[in-house]
Parts: structure tokens; sequence; C-alpha cells
């Protein structure tokens, strides 16, 4: 094993919090358990990591191995990857064809070494038909950077596929291509908006028809799948203060007035959709919160036109 | 303008109907089925709606209690429970609507004070009660008192009326704050 190899081992190992070694080191499946048993998992973390890579020497890890513990420790930490997704289309006309998921990989990994002779592709299936695609890009002349991969992770049912962000945007295109030959465009199952419906016929609701109405302006705004997690939105105001009343004080200044309003929630926009059906606010809601997903942006500046 | 009035239709045999009227559909619903399960010898019959004026093209019972349900965490929910109460004929309130505060429980989140719903109680003269909607304990304590109110302004209780019962619970409220 080379040093640089197992310098990268090292540093993937380190990551790891120690609450989650164990299981990691588990899932990953390279070192037995009786190399394991060997192991002091109660030492410091620095002397346990080179006792573990130490373990992956003798073993002879390859470069194969290293990328695979990769994938695992960043599926534990997923949410720290800021992931871009894109949608595949289906031309009109075009049958559905049965996807396969050897076939998938094997083809993936010879369309992207056709065009680039160093790189490192790995593949883990995980949860609900998907499959993590780890890329580590070379050059022509130089090997694979292992410590800037990127991931891909394809939901096969649907045609739907996620990236953690590419710092070489070159390489886009050539993902891209790779998805264009595998289109199975399977729709996602709908996800039925389920009204309470009250099977007791003693209760009576009145305003049955703006209930339907505020589900179907939410349902526009806010779409039928689950929405994407943001935890807070930021809105700075730099407008005049409006008042009701006559003559008051603040009205009549002439500079604007300042103010920051932050909101935060463990899942801000699925909090934001519940909002009108619950009947906390007006459907429909200010355009200044429902364009979150279509603007991309969850800080804003608002002055006065 | 459409205007709810308590005697405007024929009263339904052994038939009580309440209306709920609040901005938060669940905890309406979460009260209704709470005052369903009640063993009661008069029929009940539950009306939800968000705010007043109802729908006017609809065939609906006798509203023998009106009851307004403001959660203090909400501003919306006030507003909504003022404005509806332009909808009410001024007979209704001669002890057949009453006030539903919910949310007192949680200090922290009320935006708005308890003296304001009291004041508006006050306003209105009618009766107020408090109650954590959110906890099933609370809320099927108040929802055998609501179906009590309800059979009595009913008429189904003989020798109480919704009257007597307005002034048994106003007797009760501190002398000094009463208005002559």
């Amino acid at each position: 094993m080379d040093e640089t190899l197992a310098e990268f081992i090292k540093r993937t190992i380190l990551k790891i919090p120690m609450t989650e070694m164990m299981t990691v080191l588990k899932a990953w499946d390279f070192l037995s358990e009786k190399q394991l048993q060997t192991v002091n998992f109660r030492q410091r973390k620095e002397p346990l990591v080179h006792d573990l890579v130490l373990l992956c020497e003798e073993k002879r890890a390859s470069v194969h191995d290293a990328a695979l513990l990769d994938i695992i420790y960043t599926q534990f930490h997923r949410h720290q990857k800021v992931w871009d997704v894109f949608q595949m289309s289906k031309e009109p006309g075009e049958d559905i064809d049965l996807f396969d998921m050897e076939q998938f990989k094997s083809s993936f990994v010879k369309i992207l070494r056709r065009a680039l002779k160093n790189v490192t592709v790995s593949f883990r299936d995980a949860e609900e038909n998907s499959v993590w695609i780890r890329i580590a890009w070379g050059t022509q002349y130089r090997k694979p950077n292992q410590y800037k991969p990127v991931y891909v992770v394809y939901y096969s049912q649907t045609p739907y596929v996620f990236t953690s962000c590419c710092q070489l945007k070159s390489n886009i295109p050539l993902l891209g291509q790779n998805f264009e030959t595998h289109n199975t465009a399977m729709p996602l199952q709908e996800r039925t908006l389920e009204l309470d419906i009250h099977m007791d016929s003693r209760i009576i609701h009145e305003n049955r028809i703006e209930k339907e109405r505020v589900q179907r302006v939410t349902q526009e705004a806010f779409g039928n799948y689950p929405q994407p997690r943001l935890e807070f939105a930021q809105y700075k105001l730099e407008t005049k203060f409006k008042s009701d009343f006559n003559g008051d004080i603040l009205a009549e200044r002439k500079e604007p007035l300042r103010c920051l309003i932050k909101f935060s929630s463990p899942h801000l926009l699925e909090a934001l959709k519940a909002l009108a059906p619950a009947g906390i606010a007006d459907a429909p809601l200010s355009p200044l919160l429902t364009c979150i997903p279509n603007k991309g942006m969850n800080y804003f500046k608002i002055r006065d036109k | 303008m459409s205007v709810l009035r308590p005697l405007d239709k024929q009263p339904g045999l052994n038939t009580a109907t309440i209306l709920l009227v609040g901005t938060e559909d669940a905890l309406l619903q979460q009260l209704a089925d709470s005052m369903l399960k009640e063993d009661c010898a008069s029929e009940l019959k539950v009306h939800l709606a968000r705010s007043l004026p109802l729908p006017s093209n609809v065939n609906r019972p006798r509203i023998d209690l009106i009851v307004f349900v403001v959660n203090l965490h909400s501003k919306y929910s006030l507003r909504n429970v003022e404005e509806s109460l332009h909808h009410v004929d001024a007979t209704f309130f001669l002890g057949k609507v009453g006030f539903l505060i919910t949310g007192a429980g949680r200090e922290g989140h009320c935006s708005i004070h308890w003296n304001t719903v009291v004041r508006l109680a006050r306003t209105y003269r009618s009766p107020l009660l408090f109650c954590d909607l959110e906890v099933e304990g609370f809320r099927a304590t108040v929802a055998q008192r609501l179906v009590r109110m309800l059979q009595i302004c009913a008429g189904h209780v003989p020798g109480v009326s919704a009257l007597n019962l307005l002034s048994l619970l106003r007797s009760s409220e501190n002398p000094a704050l009463e208005d002559v």
C-alpha cells in the first residue's frame, strides 16, 4: 500500500467521530471482526487511527476499499453537503426501459473512462433503490484527487439525480451524458394530500369550500411533494414605516426603518406550507415566503421601490 | 348583511346545535369530537366555521349556542373573532354566546394579553372560558361544560334558560368590575 493511499485512509478515518467509529467500520466490512477485536477502541483518537491504518495495510487495502469507506462516511454525513438536484426528462414517444443496476454501473464506468483515464469510480447501493456513486477526478497526466470527489446519488425508480457540489464545472456535462443513456422515466408515487374527512355526521364544516380553496392555493404554491429541508430565512427590511393610524410619529420619519426578521424552524418550508391549512395565516401566503424554493435564496433585502 | 339570529328558525325535536367559530380547524375538530363523546340525552350537532358570516344558501338547523375560540398565540385568531362578532345579532348575546380561550398555558408563546380577551368578553356580556384545547384532559372537561351549556341554551333543561345561566355565571364575577 503506497504512502498516499495510507495517508488518505488515515485522514478519512480521522474524520469519523468517535461515537460513530464502530458503526462505520462495521458498515465498511473491510476489517474482520477478529482484526477489530485486536484494537483498543478506548484509546485516544490518533493512536486508534494509527492502529486501524496498520490493519488496513496488513489486509492490503486498495483505492477502491478506501473510496468505499469515504462513501460510507459521506452517507452518514450527507446533511453536511450541499446537493444539486437534476430531473431527467423523457422525449415524447420513447419507451420505458427496464432498469438493470449492474448494467447501469458497468456502462457508467465505461463512459467515464472513455473520456478520462484517470478517474476512480465507486458504487454503493443504498435505500429505496438508490445508488451512491463516488467519482474522484484526475486529469490526463495526474492521478485522481481522492480528497475532492464528487458524489452522485441516483434513485433508479425516479427521474432525479443528486450531485454534491462539483468543483470542476467542466465535468458536469460528462455526468449528464451518463444519465441520458439510462433514461428511465418511472413516475414518482403521487402523494395525495389527505384532507381530514371526519366520518361523524353530527359535525358539519360550514366553510368546506373555503377549506378546499386554501388546500388548492397551498398546493399550487408548494406542490405535492415534501419540501426541501431549510432551517431559516432572513429578511432585512429597509422600508418606510407604514401605519394605519394617522399622525403616527414613526410614519412621519423620512429615513427607512431598519429591521431584521428571521424565521427559524427544524423544517421551515413544511412549516410555511402548513400555515394556511392550520388556520394560522391567510392563503395565499406572501410571495416573499413562497418564492424561497424558486429563487433558491433565503436571505432577502427589502427596500421601498 | 347576513346576521345570525337566535330565534329565526323552529327548533329541531330534541336537537341542540352549537356553532364553534375559530381559525384553527384542527382544534375545533378535536373539541367537537370531545363534545360528541359526552353522554347526552339531547341529539347534539356541532357546526364548525372558520369565520362569520356563514354561507347563506345552506339549510342548517337553529343555532342554540355560539362559541368563539381564540388562541392567545395568534393575533390572527383574535382579529378573526372580532370581525365575525359583527355578524351576530344582539339578541344572541343574552346567554347564547360564549368565548373559549386556548393557549394560556404556554405563556412564552402568547402574543395576546389575557386581559384583552377578558375585556372582549365583558364588552359582549358573555361568559369566558379558559382551556388549553391541546391537552386532552382539559379539553374533555370543557367539552362537558359546553354540552351542559348547550342543553340549557336549547331549552332542554327544565327551569333553566340561557338568560338564567348567564346571570348565574355573571354574579360569580368580581362585583367591583361589573357595570350596572
